[in-house]
């Protein structure tokens, strides 16, 4: 075996990755950062249905996910005890976060052989505690608690993968799977608030309008960022254009979308994988298409045509990743060096 | 009777309610107490509490149950994930005890892989009427497929793992040999590392033979047996996948080896050559450590059906394009009617006695050994050579006069088909258990090496069986394990 010092020293650009990894690192990114949006949604719907007697906030969740049919094929109402039921504890649900627990611990142990053992030893013990939650632990008066840890769980994720991920190309595919979902969820944030709570009668401005909007910022945990960026406004409007356009705020759709652009730049730099091309050329259509408008012009244009086409966008970029790393056949063309 | 000089009276401490044993204990030792690390580590296990073990043992078993080191039982309608208990109190062998086990566990390996290579070319030994030609050429496990393929270094079986009990004398005997896939290594090391977290204050000080090489180990015979030429050889783990039960040890071994852990479905083979398919596109592999059976190992040679395999992998070992550990056909070696032949095998060709004894086997297709059976059928196990996992077989002291008799007639219709053996009267050692700390039976599975020579990972796996009275040690059976100490 020759260890050389280069070896010693850093990644090396033929270091391989299987596909399968690559894959499942997307993946387990995804689910991650989708149980965290998931309780996002939840902890400031209940707090904002508590505190006001308008439209039902719960049925919103359902129509984020665009799981309406699901939903009503067992339930009749979306009520509280309904929906965190339906995405909490329901494993019949994919959507649940039970579920999807347990598909990111799968994905996790298929990928035990790469990640760091802290990695995993806290995804399983967030499994088991979550499988074991029961319907006591959603009352109206728990749930807030439980989104708490639930957003601290996969914080606490996040932190432990930041320090403790190798660098190499599967930290990569880790990025553009996190940044992938975190972008699509702020999408469909931005969406569904933006037309249950488009004003029809009442005026913009009115105090209503304003405490849900600002529920909107809260649950992608922008409201404090918002306030330093725009003091003395609150507008539909400008929080649609912060959540989309401000280039400096951790969930906003055009610094996920940096993110994962860098991402690709790097697989395709470092380690000369130029497979992430039409990935990136995807990118590059989004990112113009993102950087040419601004959110009053994307708003007179048709804000939720707009928004479908960014998802779509999303989904295609996903699909290019797959085509590029995973789900091409093997070509005997390829160089077989021995 | 030597004086036992630490206590002359009844046991106390830890030990409270721990009797005179009527077998060999590992810890006790009235055969040799003045063995002063030993007597140092039973002092101290004396001097705990038996709640305050209780509690670590709590602790232990909540960490194997985070960090995942499960084994996964499927239910119609759950997954449930099983810890393979782990007993704090561990198992010690002295280092002359070790040296004999080391030496002898070498030589056995060294007669089955010579034997392999014999059997699967010129068959001397068939020719020589040291083993009967149809117990090898019809055992299900010898692979026709395998005749003429030349292996790297001529080594079949690169990981073995060799089941040793001891009887009431203390006397080590091999109770079976594990030349396929031998699992179980990784509780070796995890038990280990879970024992210096847990009972630092009972290491403290001992001079204790580690177990952190065995990785490095692995890699580095599996790196012996590359193709010619290749200069930075890629090595692969191939499992059966996250749902196989003993996944957490592929996972284990894979991250020990710092080599990918490969599925099937991850490989591929291109003009006899194999790659794994990476973001990169395909990349050669050189040396595969298979955790598949035979069965499933290539469509194209064994069972059509399998998805778990590797189309072509086989046609391209025969080439000599990738190495495979360990080689495929091994089975014949550990099955049940070879392991009676196994001193005759050693001798055969080592031209050496036996270093660790096999249980006292009778083989019943001889003349003598079915007479010795059918006059002494009462004290005796008699086990169907073909037959795995304890069935078709009769345990003399626990059968019923009639049982005897109807199987004394199947005996004597198929006298080919059996062996005998004495009840071997297991070893114990002290084991925490519900009423307090109780004498269990243990046994032993050092595991062993081979590349370019063998080396014994030392001590193994210390199986300990639970349940009072019971010698069946295995996990699915109520078995746990213990830490195994080969002193310095």
């Amino acid at each position: 075996m020759s260890q050389t010092v280069d070896a010693i020293q850093g990644p090396i650009r033929n270091q391989v990755l299987l596909s399968r990894y690559a894959e499942s690192i997307v993946w387990l990114a995804r689910y991650m950062e989708r149980i965290e949006n998931l309780a996002r949604v939840l902890d400031v719907t209940e707090s904002f249905t508590r505190t006001s007697q308008v439209e039902n906030g719960w049925r919103s969740i359902v129509q984020i996910n665009a799981d309406e049919e699901r939903y009503y094929s067992t339930r009749n109402e979306a009520d509280v005890h309904g929906v965190a039921e339906f995405y909490v504890l329901d494993n019949e649900n994919p959507n649940s976060i039970s579920s999807i627990i347990a598909v990111a611990r799968e994905n996790a142990r298929a990928l035990r052989p790469l990640i760091s053992t802290e990695m995993w030893t806290h995804i399983n013990m967030f499994h088991n505690w979550v499988r074991q939650l029961t319907s006591r632990d959603i009352r109206p008066s728990q749930l807030s608690a439980l989104c708490s840890r639930l957003k601290q769980e996969c914080q606490t994720h996040n932190g432990i993968t930041e320090g403790t991920f190798y660098r190499d190309q599967g930290y990569h595919f880790y990025n553009i799977g996190k940044y992938l979902e975190r972008g699509d969820q702020t999408t469909r944030l931005v969406d569904i608030k933006y037309h249950t709570l488009l004003p029809r009668d009442a005026g913009i401005g009115s105090q209503v309008d304003i405490s849900q909007w600002s529920a909107v910022l809260r649950a992608a945990a922008a409201y404090h960022a918002y306030r330093r960026v725009m003091p003395r406004s609150l507008t539909p409007t400008q929080v649609a254009g912060f959540l989309l356009l401000n280039n400096a705020f951790p969930r906003s759709l055009v610094l996920t979308l940096r993110q994962v652009f860098w991402a690709l730049t790097q697989l395709r730099t470092d380690y000369g994988l130029r497979r992430a091309g039409a990935a990136l050329e995807h990118m590059d259509e989004l990112r113009a298409a993102l950087g040419d408008q601004t959110i009053e012009q994307i708003i007179v244009r048709g804000l939720h045509e707009f928004l479908d086409w960014v998802q779509l966008q999303l989904q295609s970029i996903q699909n290019d990743v797959a085509e590029a790393f995973w789900t091409l056949p093997v070509t005997p063309a390829e160089p077989a060096r021995c | 009777m030597s004086a036992r000089t630490e206590t002359d009276a009844a046991e106390h401490g830890l030990f409270a309610g721990y009797g005179e044993q009527a077998f060999f204990c590992e810890i006790m030792r009235a055969a040799d107490p003045d063995e002063p690390t030993i007597r140092l580590i039973r002092d101290r296990l004396r001097g705990m509490d038996v709640n305050e073990l209780r509690r670590r043992a709590a602790a232990a078993e909540a960490e194997l149950y985070n960090l995942g080191i499960t084994f996964t039982v499927y239910s119609d309608r759950d997954a449930i994930d099983r810890i393979l208990p782990f007993d704090l109190i561990p198992r010690v062998l002295t280092a002359g005890e070790w040296d004999v086990i080391e030496r002898g566990v070498v030589q056995r390996v060294t007669a089955i892989n010579q034997f392999l290579w014999d059997i699967y070319h010129e068959q001397r030994i068939l020719a020589d009427g040291v083993i009967p030609r149809e117990l090898v050429l019809g055992n299900a496990n010898f692979r026709p497929e395998m005749m003429g393929l030349d292996v790297p270094l001529g080594v079949y079986v690169h990981v073995n793992g060799t089941d040793i009990v001891r009887d009431e004398n203390g006397r080590f005997l091999v109770l079976e040999d594990n030349a396929r896939t031998p699992s179980g290594v990784s509780y070796v090391i995890e038990n280990r590392h879970m024992m210096l977290r847990v009972l630092p204050d009972l290491v403290a000080g001992i001079g204790i033979r580690p177990v952190e090489e065995y990785g490095v180990r692995l890699q580095q015979a599996l790196a012996d047996l590359a193709p010619a030429g290749v200069t930075d050889p890629q090595v692969v783990l191939l499992s059966p996948g996250i749902y196989n039960a003993a996944y957490y040890e592929h996972v284990f071994l894979a991250r020990e080896m710092g080599v990918p852990l490969v599925e099937g479905r991850d490989l591929v083979v291109e003009n006899h050559r194999v790659f794994m398919r990476t973001i990169a596109g395909p990349r050669p592999v050189h040396s595969i450590y298979r955790r598949l059976n035979d069965d499933f190992l290539d469509p194209d040679v064994f069972r059509p059906d399998s998805r778990l395999g590797v189309r072509g992998l086989v046609e391209a070992w025969r080439r000599g394009n990738v190495a495979i550990a360990n080689a495929v056909g091994t089975g014949v070696a550990d099955d049940k009617a070879i392991y009676a032949y196994m001193p005759r095998i050693i001798r055969y060709y080592l031209d050496q006695e036996p270093i660790l004894d096999n249980v006292e086997t009778n083989i019943c297709r001889e003349p003598e050994g079915l007479r010795y059976t059918l006059d002494n059928l009462e004290r005796l196990v008699v086990k169907p050579v073909g037959e795995s996992g304890g069935y078709g077989l009769i345990i003399g002291p626990h059968a019923s006069r009639a049982e005897l008799t109807d199987f004394r007639s199947k005996l004597q219709a198929d006298p080919a088909n059996y062996i005998s053996q004495p009840v071997i009267n297991l070893s114990t050692a002290p084991t925490l258990c519900e009423d307090g700390v109780e004498a269990r039976h243990v046994d032993l599975r050092p595991f062993a090496v081979t590349g370019a020579s063998t080396w014994v990972l030392p001590g193994g796996l210390s199986r300990v069986a639970l349940k009072k009275g019971s010698l069946v040690v295995n996990s699915s059976q109520g078995g746990g394990s213990k830490d195994t100490w080969v002193l310095a």
